[in-house]
């Protein structure tokens, strides 16, 4: 076990964990942010994605030590109130079914709009593909981006 | 509930979208506004809580203030029943639907009918009771104010919560009777309103979780979180057929974390199944501890030894078997109408073809996971399941607690596809927390889900086909066979519409666990029965959607048989709608096109896909969907419902499988079971509802199956290659 100091949403933390956990875990069962959810845990399906130093990662494979020094930003921490203009837009096109995989779709669509403010169509489905809506809800979650794109 | 739609939140959201959508809005009063800035729309609806609710019935509260509580009674997975359900209250109930309020039901047998997500059956066993539930409530809120104004009840109108007496111009609201109404006695009975009054139901309504999981709210059975709460998981055999031998724990036992390794035992002595205890691994090993990795950490350092009890099987010998079942020996006749040998013998023409399919897993995004506060006489259970009542009848039998002190609250799921029908991890979950006196939440890792069981069975099935002279069908021959289970409907399509036909089924044990799987049997037979008709049309020279439709002439004017599972007028309906829709072309050979439809779960469904060819991988550019469903409750929703059960259908036709090497499952997680992905999902999906105000069938699951073969029929359009076997882009050797 560490004391580790960690940012998260712009507060500062402190958890006294094992080095070696997961960020995923750290957030979920230390920090209470349930948002960032458990899928698969080996990196492939991208329902646990947040923000690292606005980075999108998958938290299910980064141990909480190298996240000393950095900034973690989780669903929880994307706005205060649904406002942030990917959230609005999944909202507009009603996109989540089970809603399982959304707040991981989210973080990684407002990651690429961070960084590519009008992206392609194929650069969507490239950034997108590495999470997994079991539901089937793509077709909804491309036109989302696109819309937030267009509002951003 | 949605609560948390507070004026703060509201106020806060006002500001921002203010500023980012460029709009101006003047005060509050946002409803009575005209001009709203872009994003607007997307506001929660602003609930000011009332001081008082009144408890009208099991489904609604109403507040002092109007405000309207609506219980929506059946498990969530996705299908969006918690938004459409309580529509149908509000609607005959007649309030503002921004001013409802929608809560998830806890279990409860008394106040709810069939608190079940299966069989896409949700909306059409609760549609009559909802409508009901929300008349009787406007009967005695009116009858209240007819008491409270003096005046009859026959002049008094009610529209979106408020009820008026025209003449003297006086209105109430229902929060201001709701008191009085309580005490009037609820009819039997009353009348519901003409579908062309509808004023919620047929309008597009947001999922009313919608807000909470863009955010991230805590929804889920895996968010649960309760004082004092220890975390588990479970170590299950590696293979079908073996069970636990013995088990060294003193490792894992001594972790930092960690309070006990526990074994338990889901069917104990003298204990009486339900048709939901599927399971391969009633005995498993838990480890319980304080947190997840802590616990993930000492699962993997238990030594258990294993034994075997019953063969273990491999895929490569499940099709072989299955083939030489089907080719030399005769099935059980499910269904014989005429003379089948006679009319082979008399054909011009003969087609068979044989198409087969992997087990699958769910693979519910959500992992199976379950919370259980198990004292010496309660049971308290919260978490993610499609059939409540049946987890309360094991949990009474297997704690030995009466039901009446066993307490079963739904999460919202993170899907469910069928897999959490079968209810035992909330077991397992109830058996930890008695062992340990503790609050417990289980989580299986997502090894541990794909590899338990419950899978969708694997099939087989050998059509035949005679066709006369003039490429009518004159004879029709279907073997199926499953392990375990046929996946025939002997009384679907084409029966009824063929003077000689036959189906004979086949089973063939396994002790690997099946369960339903989205759209069971159907998800599989679809796919082989459309794809086999397109390949008979073409042998009879004829375009793929008038051979259908000349058939279903025939089961509408003279059918064959009297027990004939469809009605041929809807079923052509659709098909009729999408060749429209798609502006289908007998000349357009070449291009890449597919046509399919079926009829499941009460709905008839057909589709026109587009593919285009990248070498061998096809790429869905398009897909047509026409459905009837009846009257669609939530026209957006429906349409998502729909689109995703094509997702589904695609990527499980094209990708997914579970295999077998001596009875252990040769996939475990997404690395080695894949899944559609983002790039691979059709680029446009229209859907297409027949509007006929019939009273609604099943949208969840109907989607799914006609779309393998419009798949694959488009595919040998583009690159004239059949698909006879599943998933069609894996190496058929894998599966022997």
């Amino acid at each position: 076990m560490a004391k580790l100091s960690l940012s998260v949403n712009g507060n500062s933390v402190t958890v006294d964990v094992d080095p070696s956990t997961p960020i995923l875990w750290v957030l979920r069962d230390h920090l209470e942010l349930v948002g960032t959810k458990y899928g698969c845990g080996i990196a492939q399906c991208g329902a646990c994605t947040i923000h690292l130093n606005g980075n999108a990662v998958r938290s299910c494979s980064v141990p909480v030590s190298s996240a000393e020094g950095k900034e973690i930003t989780t669903i929880e921490g994307l706005s205060d109130d649904a406002s942030h203009p990917v959230q609005q837009a999944w909202i507009a096109h009603d996109v989540p079914q089970c809603g399982y995989c959304q707040a991981g779709q989210i973080m990684t669509a407002s990651a690429l709009l961070k960084d590519n403010p009008s992206p392609s169509d194929s650069e969507i489905s490239q950034a997108m593909n590495g999470n997994i809506c079991r539901c089937g809800t793509y077709t909804r979650i491309h036109a989302a981006v696109k819309t937030a794109a267009k509002n951003s | 509930m949605n609560a948390n739609h507070t004026n703060k939140q509201r106020r806060q959201f006002l500001k921002v979208s203010a500023a980012a959508g460029g709009g101006l809005i003047f005060g509050f009063n946002f409803m009575a506004c005209e001009s709203k800035p872009a994003l607007a729309e997307f506001l929660p609806p602003e609930h000011q809580m009332p001081e008082v609710w009144k408890e009208m019935n099991g489904f609604v509260k109403i507040g002092d203030n109007g405000v309207v509580t609506i219980m929506s009674p059946n498990p969530e997975i996705g299908q969006n029943v918690k938004t459409a359900m309580p529509m149908i209250v509000a609607e005959e109930l007649d309030v503002d639907w921004d001013n409802v309020i929608v809560e998830q039901a806890p279990l409860d047998t008394e106040k709810y009918q069939r608190q079940i997500a299966g069989g896409s059956q949700s909306i059409r066993f609760g549609w009559n009771g909802l409508r009901q539930t929300g008349a009787k409530i406007r009967h005695v809120l009116i009858a209240a104010a007819a008491k409270q104004l003096d005046v009859p009840v026959e002049e008094l109108s009610t529209d979106k919560g408020i009820i008026s007496h025209a003449a003297s111009g006086r209105s109430l609201g229902y929060g201001e009777v709701a008191a009085d109404a309580v005490t009037i006695e609820i009819p039997e009975e009353v009348p519901v309103k003409d579908p062309k009054d509808f004023t919620i139901i047929g309008q597009s309504k947001k999922n009313v979780d919608g807000f909470d999981i863009v955010q991230g709210k805590p929804l889920f059975g895996l968010d649960v979180k309760k004082e004092g709460m220890l975390i588990a998981m479970i170590t299950h055999p590696p293979a079908f057929g073996m069970k636990i031998k013995s088990l060294d724990d003193s490792k894992a036992k001594g972790m930092p974390g960690i309070k006990d390794v526990i074994r338990i035992n889901v069917e104990p002595e003298g204990w009486n199944p339900q048709w939901s205890d599927v399971n391969s691994y009633p005995e498993v090993v838990a480890i319980v501890g304080n947190t997840t990795w802590e616990v993930m950490q000492a699962k993997k350092e238990l030594n258990i030894q294993w034994e075997t009890e019953t063969p273990a099987e491999n895929t490569t010998d499940h099709f072989t078997t299955l083939a030489e079942l089907i080719k030399t020996s005769k099935g059980e006749v499910a269904r014989h109408d005429g003379d089948v040998d006679k009319a082979f013998a008399d054909a011009e023409t003969i087609v068979e073809k044989t198409y087969s399919a992997p087990f699958l897993a769910h693979n519910t995004m959500e992992p199976m996971n379950f919370f259980a506060n198990v004292t010496a006489d309660k049971a308290e259970l919260l978490g993610p399941i499609q059939t409540p009542m049946f987890l309360e009848g094991t949990l009474e039998g297997v704690l030995g607690i009466p039901k009446e002190n066993i307490s079963i609250m739904m999460t919202r799921m993170g899907g469910g596809f069928g897999r959490r029908l079968y209810g035992h991890f909330g077991t397992e979950a109830a058996l930890i927390s008695q062992k340990m006196n503790a609050p417990v939440k289980l989580i299986y890792t997502r090894e541990d889900d794909m590899t338990q069981g419950t899978y969708r069975p694997a099939y087989m099935v050998t059509y035949k086909a005679g066709l006369d002279t003039e490429g009518n069908l004159t004879a029709f021959e279907i073997k199926g066979a499953g392990i375990p289970g046929s996946p025939v409907f002997a009384n679907r399509y084409p029966a009824g519409a063929v003077e000689n036909y036959r189906v004979e089924n086949y089973n063939v044990p396994t002790n690997i666990s099946t369960g339903a799987w989205r759209a069971p049997r159907s998800n599989f037979i679809a796919t082989a029965e459309q794809s086999f008709l397109d390949e008979i049309a073409e042998a009879a020279g004829k375009d793929p959607i008038d051979f259908r439709l000349e058939l279903f002439e025939k089961a509408k004017t003279n059918p064959v048989g009297e027990e004939n599972d469809y009605d041929a007028e809807r079923y052509a309906g659709v098909l009729k709608l999408v060749k429209e829709k798609a502006g289908w072309s007998p000349t357009g050979k070449g291009s890449g096109r597919g046509v399919s439809a079926y009829y499941c779960h009460n709905s008839y469904v057909a589709q026109v896909l587009d593919v285009e060819m990248d070498g061998d991988t096809p790429k869905v550019k398009k897909v047509h969907c026409a459905v009837d469903c009846g009257i669609v409750v939530n026209p957006g929703s429906a349409k998502n419902q729909i689109e995703g059960g094509i997702v589904d259908g695609i990527g499980h036709a094209l990708y997914s499988a579970i295999t077998f090497k001596n009875g252990v499952p040769q996939q475990s997680n997404f690395d080695s079971y894949k899944l559609i992905r983002h790039a691979e999902s059709p680029d446009e999906i229209d859907v297409y509802f027949v509007d006929n105000g019939k009273d609604p069938t099943g949208l969840g699951e109907p989607s799914l199956p006609p779309i393998g073969a419009a798949l694959a029929n488009a595919v040998y359009d583009a690159s004239g290659k059949r698909h006879y076997h599943q998933p069609f882009t894996v190496n058929q050797e894998l599966l022997g």
